[in-house]
């Protein structure tokens, strides 16, 4: 290996010359990323890893003068380690360190700005995935987190024992703000905990937010009083521009509602994490809609992976972050849904290849948020969605409350009926998922709301194959 | 299909009140009971009774029953404890709770018996 040299000799240098070193001793604070590399033909492995963390650290493509006035040695990125994608050989995962004082403290903007900058357009490359980040907890402390997390968020809303029920409002599109009201209010009475905005809905000419947030936050006290249980609504604050945001979730606060909802990555990782310490100061719960997430995790090969966004989530702020459904009409295959909701709930999450984690992950004392499975599911999902996710969990159904043959009270009651009777027997010993179609039955008995449901859904199934399979499903 | 029917559920009707988990089953029977206890002490939670008038049964803090029961893991101690509390309280809903310490939260939660609205 060549130190950074002492004289000053321009131009063009071989990028593992400087960047390439499978000897280097990681440091617990070091910044670690996983990237899978598809090289442009001729380039071999090291050097396309190199460039790799030369582009997303301190290099450019040629020596310059001023590289000389400060200790590269200290400030580089490093690829330390390359291996085999199972089943693919053209490509492969660089492994890259990066030394912590590259990112400025709590800001997810600057660690994607570097990782998930120019590089990612570099020649080198035909594509680039970023698979995986292992933050330092050091770092990790210096971040804001969700504001609530689990445990604060149940005592807020007085549940415990069991998933959370939440339905989004439909159609997307189109109702009066005093119609949308209704379908959140009969969802409400019926027994969900939640309702939501779906995550288009923002304040447009047929609605106009502010008269959305009034009739909704009647609707949501005339079910808490109607059914004594605590009840939210998700009211969607995002907006073209961050003052904008703030003043609706300024007026959200004011009806003394207990949740809203942002997007945080057409939102951006600025304006979220405002909004996320806004939540933290107000004692407002954040639920978190991830539109745009397809478009950057869904190729094999190249953008970055969900289970790096769901990180940059957790340490930007959030209490509930969508999470895919693995039975519902979304993608999302079983083992690695299940990698990415232990990166939201749990403190510590080791290394798990066939989970398709790369990196133990510390979050220490960081809470952990609700994933939440929304998507094409109904009552028939319940046993298989108990057991894959588990308590800590928002259970979603938009089409299966409000496609309910007698209305979204009794589609809302249905899919309570079901909940409870599933952890009931879940908590009895009974194995749900197997026994999942006699469990329902039973309790369709005592419910003519469930039975109804059951009857309405039998028939519907997904069961299109995931398109982003983890890579050692290949092999 | 089965006939369109009306949700039945009205501000006026104390009984349309529901008290959170299983409260949208039918009542809890001895046995069902005494699975949940089986439960809540093999997961090494501490179980607890609380209990309120159902008129304040939004309130965060019922009536504690005594103290959580610390330590117990005899099933047939905590269903006793439930039954004087009940007994003492016939017109109260009564609350099994589970003190999960690690997740300083409550791992369970369910009304036990039912208050006098229902």
């Amino acid at each position: 290996m060549r130190k950074t040299g002492s004289t000053y000799s321009a131009g063009v240098k071989d990028y593992r010359h400087t960047y390439w070193e499978p000897d280097y001793p990681l440091k617990d604070t070091d910044l670690l990323a996983c990237f899978k590399i598809t090289p442009q033909e001729g380039v071999p492995r090291e050097e396309a890893a190199a460039a790799v963390a030369a582009e997303s650290s301190t290099g450019t493509w040629t020596t310059v003068w001023t590289d000389l006035l400060t200790d590269l040695e200290h400030y580089k990125g490093r690829a330390y380690r390359i291996e085999d994608v199972p089943g693919d050989p053209s490509c492969f995962y660089a492994f890259i360190a990066y030394p912590i004082d590259l990112f400025e403290e709590g800001s997810v903007v600057n660690v994607l700005t570097s990782l998930a900058g120019n590089v990612f357009g570099f020649k080198a490359i035909r594509a680039l995935r970023l698979e995986d980040v292992r933050f330092p907890l050091a770092y990790v402390m210096t971040c804001g987190g969700p504001p609530h997390g689990i445990a604060v968020e149940r005592d807020i809303m007085n549940k415990y024992g069991r998933p959370l029920l939440g339905c989004t409002i439909k159609p997307k599109l189109g109702l009066s703000a005093k119609n949308y009201g209704r379908a959140v209010y009969e969802c409400l009475r019926g027994g969900l905990d939640f309702t939501k905005d779906d995550e288009n809905v923002n304040s447009q000419p047929f609605m106009r937010w502010r008269q959305r947030f009034d009739f909704v936050a009647e609707a949501v006290k005339k079910a808490e009083a109607e059914t004594g249980e605590r009840k939210g609504h998700y009211l969607n604050v995002t907006a073209p521009t961050p003052e904008e945001m703030y003043k609706r979730a300024e007026h959200a606060k004011s009806l003394a509602m207990p949740i809203i909802m942002h997007d945080f990555l057409t939102g951006g990782f600025c304006a979220h994490t405002g909004l996320a310490n806004w939540c933290r100061n107000n004692g407002v719960l954040l639920h978190v809609h991830r539109a745009l997430h397809a478009v950057l995790d869904r190729d094999r090969h190249h953008g970055i992976h969900f289970r790096v966004l769901a990180k940059c989530l957790r340490l930007s702020g959030g209490d509930h972050l969508h999470s895919g459904t693995v039975v519902g009409k979304l993608e999302g295959d079983r083992e690695a849904t299940l990698g990415w909701i232990d990166l939201m709930r749990e403190k510590f999450i080791p290394e798990n290849r066939a989970r398709g984690l790369f990196f133990d992950q510390d979050f220490g004392f960081m809470p952990g948020l609700f994933p939440v499975a929304s998507g094409g599911i109904h009552v028939w999902h319940i046993p298989a969605l108990v057991a894959i996710f588990g308590d800590d969990s928002v259970m979603q159904f938009g089409g299966g409350t409000l496609g309910h043959p007698w209305g979204n009270a009794a589609g809302a009651c249905a899919n309570r009926v079901a909940l409870e009777a599933c952890v009931e027997a879940r908590n009895q010993g009974r194995q749900v998922e197997k026994e999942g179609k006699e469990i329902l039955l039973a309790a369709a008995r005592n419910s003519p709301e469930l039975k109804a449901a059951m009857e309405t859904w039998k028939e519907i199934k997904f069961e299109f194959d995931t398109v982003d399979k983890l890579d050692t499903m290949h092999a | 299909m089965s006939e369109m029917r009306d949700y039945k559920s009205r501000l006026s009707d104390p009984s349309s009140r529901k008290f959170g988990t299983f409260s949208y089953l039918p009542a809890m029977t001895p046995e069902r009971i005494r699975k949940q206890v089986e439960f809540i002490v093999g997961r090494g939670w501490t179980p607890a009774l609380e209990h309120t008038e159902p008129s304040h049964l939004m309130d965060d803090y019922w009536y504690m029953w005594k103290l959580p029961l610390f330590g117990e893991t005899d099933v047939d101690r905590v269903l006793a404890e439930a039954a004087a509390c009940h007994k003492a309280n016939p017109d109260n809903h009564v609350r099994l709770v589970a003190y999960d310490k690690l997740k300083q939260t409550q791992g369970a939660a369910m009304v036990v018996f039912r208050g006098k609205t229902v």
